[in-house]
């Protein structure tokens, strides 16, 4: 078992594991949002909308996180605002959102001479984890994480029949404007571990392999966290023997799983279903 | 008595409806009939308050919008995902919550309710399965338990009848009959022709403006018919054929 107490030995990979398993845990179930309401891609906007409000922040010398939680919800009322007021479909203005405000992200980290690592930004850097960071995402998360159960009934029903819960008087633009925050959150929170282009992997990776699994979005939140929470630790001790940046091995775990569950799971698996349909017509 | 007066739908400059008046009494089950696009669906939405509206939409003297607890809508098949991961029973509990607070679990009243709708529309043994295990009649049968326990005023059903099966279809009938009798008010949007419309007490013929309004064979005149649907359908009507579906 040294492999497995030997990297604890280390500060640094302490904290990239707790951070690790903090997210790992958070991301999932912030995620099973965007995958019950179909617009998993609107997490891959936000990731790289944050960008503009990162260099303006860093820049004008306030905190970060206020910046890239500003400017990603920006990009979330701008896609709303265009899709309300025009014929345009919703999947072209996320595509040109996620492409317009990444450039203009790059073009201020270029023109206000920001002294961001792009790379870590773009891939994270879990292994330079502070204590700072750690405390910021456990209070972040677990915020994110109390306000969804507290309100799990009525985004229950506002993401499966929007219609039904605004007929019924839920005001379904605060619970909009709620689950857009969330969203936006976790992933600044989920980027400082794998970085702007991988947190998505983090964020719908699990719950997507929990979905083949199981058969309500409680149950599909519980074992997305589990399983998120496991693909990271894991992630991050495969980069550490083999020598391989953290945060792709942590996107190539979670994408281990999904297969073996899209395979192997008893009740939607492709192999399980060839099997079943093999020992019926034996028997 | 739901009562529409000058009612006015614009999406994005498109005028959907036009100074619809209307006006329902209790016991009433209306079909709205009309050709695709004549905006069926925007009225139902309109009298739920789910789209920007000009004129007034009130529920027995008082305004809708201050009183939605006494609304059960019913949507189209088509705007759900049945893949969600939800089963029957939650399905049903989701819209009982209103009245004592969104973030507490249903009380044992709320959860008897369910049971008796759900009973109701026979669907109580399959009470733990996902919607998407569901046929599409049984699927319809929930949302309709959905809306007995809500314990609604007025019902609004968007094309209860499309894709299900003869035997939901009974069932479906047989509750707008229970609800007609408990006094209730039911506006059912419907594809439906020939003969089934006889089922309703009143027919709106809808496009764009309410074109007629009242018993359904005053409705279903070659002239009414006519006006709403375009010239091409004189023949088909003159030689008594059965149109198939319309919208």
């Amino acid at each position: 078992m040294d492999w497995l107490t030997l990297p604890i030995n280390y500060e640094f990979m302490r904290h990239a594991l707790l951070m690790g398993l903090l997210v790992g845990l958070f991301s999932p179930v912030v995620g099973c949002y965007l995958v019950v309401q179909r617009i998993t891609l609107l997490g891959d906007v936000i990731a790289h909308a944050v960008l503009p409000g990162l260099a303006i922040a860093n820049f004008a010398g306030f905190d970060i996180l206020i910046g890239a939680f500003v400017s990603g919800m920006l990009s979330t009322g701008f896609i709303a605002w265009v899709k309300e007021q025009s014929r345009v479909k919703l999947d072209s203005v996320m595509a040109l959102t996620f492409a317009s405000f990444f450039a203009l992200g790059v073009t201020l980290l270029t023109v206000l001479r920001n002294r961001v690592d792009l790379d870590s930004l773009l891939f994270g850097d879990i292994l330079s984890t502070t204590p700072t960071e750690l405390w910021r995402t456990g209070i972040t998360g677990a915020v994110v994480l109390g306000l969804v159960l507290l309100f799990y009934r009525p985004l229950l029903f506002y993401t499966f029949d929007p219609a039904g819960a605004e007929a019924v008087g839920l005001p379904i633009r605060l619970i909009n404007f709620g689950l857009m925050a969330g969203i936006t959150l976790t992933i600044i929170v989920g980027m400082q571990a794998v970085g702007v282009i991988l947190v998505i992997s983090l964020m719908v990776g699990p719950s997507i392999t929990a979905y083949l699994l199981v058969n309500q979005l409680h149950s599909m939140m519980a074992l997305g966290a589990v399983i998120g929470a496991i693909a990271s630790l894991s992630g991050i001790y495969v980069s550490y023997y083999l020598d391989l940046p953290s945060g792709p091995a942590i996107s190539l775990v979670v994408f281990t799983f999904f297969i073996l569950a899209l395979l192997l799971s008893p009740s939607q698996g492709i192999l399980s279903r060839h099997l079943s349909r093999q020992l019926k017509g034996k028997l | 008595m739901l009562e529409v007066s000058h009612l006015c739908v614009n999406y994005r400059g498109i005028q959907a409806l036009e100074d619809v008046c209307l006006s329902l009494r209790p016991g009433e089950l209306a079909g709205l009939i009309g050709p695709n696009g004549a905006g069926k669906s925007s009225l139902i939405k309109a009298v739920l308050g789910l789209v920007p509206a000009q004129g007034k939409v009130w529920l027995n003297d008082a305004p809708v919008r201050r009183q939605r607890h006494r609304i059960a809508y019913v949507p189209q098949r088509s705007q759900i995902d049945w893949d969600y991961p939800i089963t029957v029973w939650n399905v049903v509990l989701m819209a009982l919550n209103s009245t004592n607070g969104w973030w507490r679990r249903p009380g044992k009243a709320a959860q008897k309710l369910a049971a008796e709708a759900l009973e109701q529309v026979d669907m109580w043994a399959l009470r733990h399965r996902p919607i998407g295990a569901l046929s599409g009649g049984q699927q319809q049968r929930v949302f309709l338990a959905r809306a007995l326990a809500q314990q609604a005023d007025l019902l609004l059903f968007d094309e209860p009848f499309t894709g299900v099966d003869k035997a939901t279809e009974f069932i479906l009938l047989d509750i707008f009959g229970q609800l007609r009798q408990q006094g209730k008010t039911l506006l059912v949007c419907s594809h439906e022709w020939g003969e089934a419309l006889n089922r309703y007490d009143r027919l709106l013929l809808l496009n764009r403006r309410l074109l007629a309004n009242d018993a359904p064979a005053a409705v279903m005149t070659l002239d009414n018919i006519r006006q709403a649907y375009g010239e091409n359908l004189q023949p088909a009507a003159q030689t008594g054929l059965q149109i198939p579906f319309f919208c």
